[in-house]
């Protein structure tokens, strides 16, 4: 199975499997901007107030996290073009694991937001944030601290399953590694070397999340001194934006 | 061509729906298995032992499954059916390792010093004391898994022609060529997927409330 000669001849193919390896970063690189930014949208209308936003937050999220990736993929692959549709597989991938992975990111952001303790939101009303300033300022530098090691291991997955656009003829690293193996029967070196670039690409993510999981007590110390900065710098405007108004008298008195 | 709402056509689905279950449920429960030898090698205070265990868990974290599907099938050569339970379980046991591990560690110190000062053998002590406790914060997390792993059981057919649910969706497939019929074919395939995996979030959902366990968010 692991004869030299096979990874002689595996290695002189190698150019073809690092440009299909380019491919798998590329995906996942792409797919993950349109998960990061669909998870986020999504993860803010389940806080909200919208009755409508939430349920549409909650029709994604189970619409999708419950039925297979794959078939959201054929579904792209086989019936977009029978209506007129066509994109690559490239863009398949993109959109396909992009809005899949979107869907577990919405869940993270949402765990991330409501873990933080309602008195912050009714702090920051009492102090007089706007909603959008509360989200921004407060709550959400707050949330990323408990967003960020789920999310590590969100990427990781998401690079894994760009693997299931070999089974549509994607050109990425597991198709390459595919096309190797059974035209030469090399199975060995082809499936090796393909596990070992997965690896290279995951394990530093899931690093990269445990350490962040730890460092979070101690990150613990800066929020804080973030939040009282924001409250502060607030403070400072509303104090001069009192004085511009030639208003003085309530200020000190109503924000001790 | 012709009607697509047969019984023979539904008999057909719900037969590879079967397989896709028998599948995974097999799958599972051996990786239950491995992954609580996994969770208590892991916590084994002989290096070695958790040294293994942690390469294991880390190997299988970081590559897909899809691949580990392919290399047993290819390299070690097992017919379909048990090349597919071999990959799930060798792949989802390093999952499930690292959930009992959380597990353990979620059970208070307390309790296994209870265990040992009352004479329990280990083996008793975990499976009477700390396991029925452990089992308690790890069902969500547990049911998030088995969602995943019902879900990948979907590339078996195009992977290595195991006939499962998805599998059977794409045979029904060959048999229509309009459009509505070919969507129509991939909405039931969803739809059988959809109940069964969104019985189980509602399962992790409503233990979570009952016992205030916070989420853990599955692949």
């Amino acid at each position: 199975m692991f004869a030299p000669f096979k990874w002689e001849a595996y290695f002189s193919n190698f150019p073809v499997i690092l440009m299909a390896f380019g491919k798998t970063i590329a995906i996942s690189f792409l797919a993950l901007v349109l998960a990061l930014l669909l998870g986020m949208i999504f993860g803010m209308f389940s806080v909200t107030r919208s009755p409508i936003l939430r349920a549409l937050n909650r029709i994604y999220v189970e619409a999708i996290q419950n039925v297979p990736l794959l078939l959201q993929v054929f579904v792209m692959y086989s019936v977009f073009p029978l209506i007129g549709i066509k994109i690559s597989t490239f863009l398949i991938g993109v959109i396909a694991i992009g809005i899949y992975h979107g869907a577990y990111i919405s869940e993270v952001v949402r765990s991330g937001i409501s873990s933080i303790p309602n008195g912050q939101f009714e702090a920051a009303k009492s102090q007089g944030f706007s909603y959008a300033q509360t989200m921004f300022q407060i709550i959400l530098p707050q949330a990323i601290t408990i967003i960020m090691p789920p999310l590590a291991v969100q990427a990781a997955n998401l690079i894994k399953n760009t693997s299931i656009m070999a089974l549509v003829a994607g050109g990425e690293l597991m198709y390459a590694s595919n096309s190797f193996a059974n035209s030469t029967s090399y199975y060995g070196p082809a499936y090796v070397t393909a596990a070992v670039l997965y690896f290279i690409l995951c394990f530093p993510l899931s690093r990269l999340a445990l350490s962040l999981e730890k460092n979070r007590g101690r990150s613990r110390v800066k929020r804080v001194e973030y939040v009282n900065k924001a409250m502060t710098e607030l403070d400072e405007d509303m104090k001069n934006a009192v004085a511009e108004e030639g208003v003085s008298t309530w200020e000190s008195s109503s924000r001790g | 061509m012709g009607e697509l709402f047969t019984w023979i056509n539904f008999k057909f689905l719900l037969e590879g729906l079967l397989l896709t279950i028998v599948i995974s449920l097999v799958s599972i429960l051996l990786s239950l298995v491995i992954g609580t030898v996994l969770a208590l090698m892991r916590r084994s205070h002989n290096s070695l032992l958790a040294a293994l265990a942690t390469i294991y868990i880390e190997v299988f974290k970081n590559t897909p499954l899809l691949l580990w599907i392919m290399f047993i099938f290819f390299i070690v050569q097992l017919p379909p059916i048990p090349s597919a339970i071999a990959a799930f379980t060798v792949f989802t046991s390093a999952s499930m390792g690292e959930i009992i591990r959380g597990g353990l560690s979620g059970v208070h110190r307390g309790q296994y010093e209870a265990m040992r000062s009352q004479g329990f053998s280990r083996f008793q002590g975990y499976t009477y004391i700390i396991m029925p406790q452990a089992l308690k914060n790890m069902v969500p997390a547990l049911l998030s898994q088995a969602i995943t792993t019902i879900k990948d059981t979907s590339f078996l057919w195009s992977a290595i022609a195991i006939q499962e649910l998805m599998g059977r969706g794409m045979i029904l497939m060959n048999n229509y060529n309009s459009t509505l019929q070919i969507f129509t074919i991939f909405a039931l395939v969803g739809l059988f997927y959809f109940i069964i995996c969104f019985a189980l979030s509602l399962g992790v959902r409503r233990y979570q409330k009952k016992y205030k366990i916070p989420g853990r968010v599955g692949v």
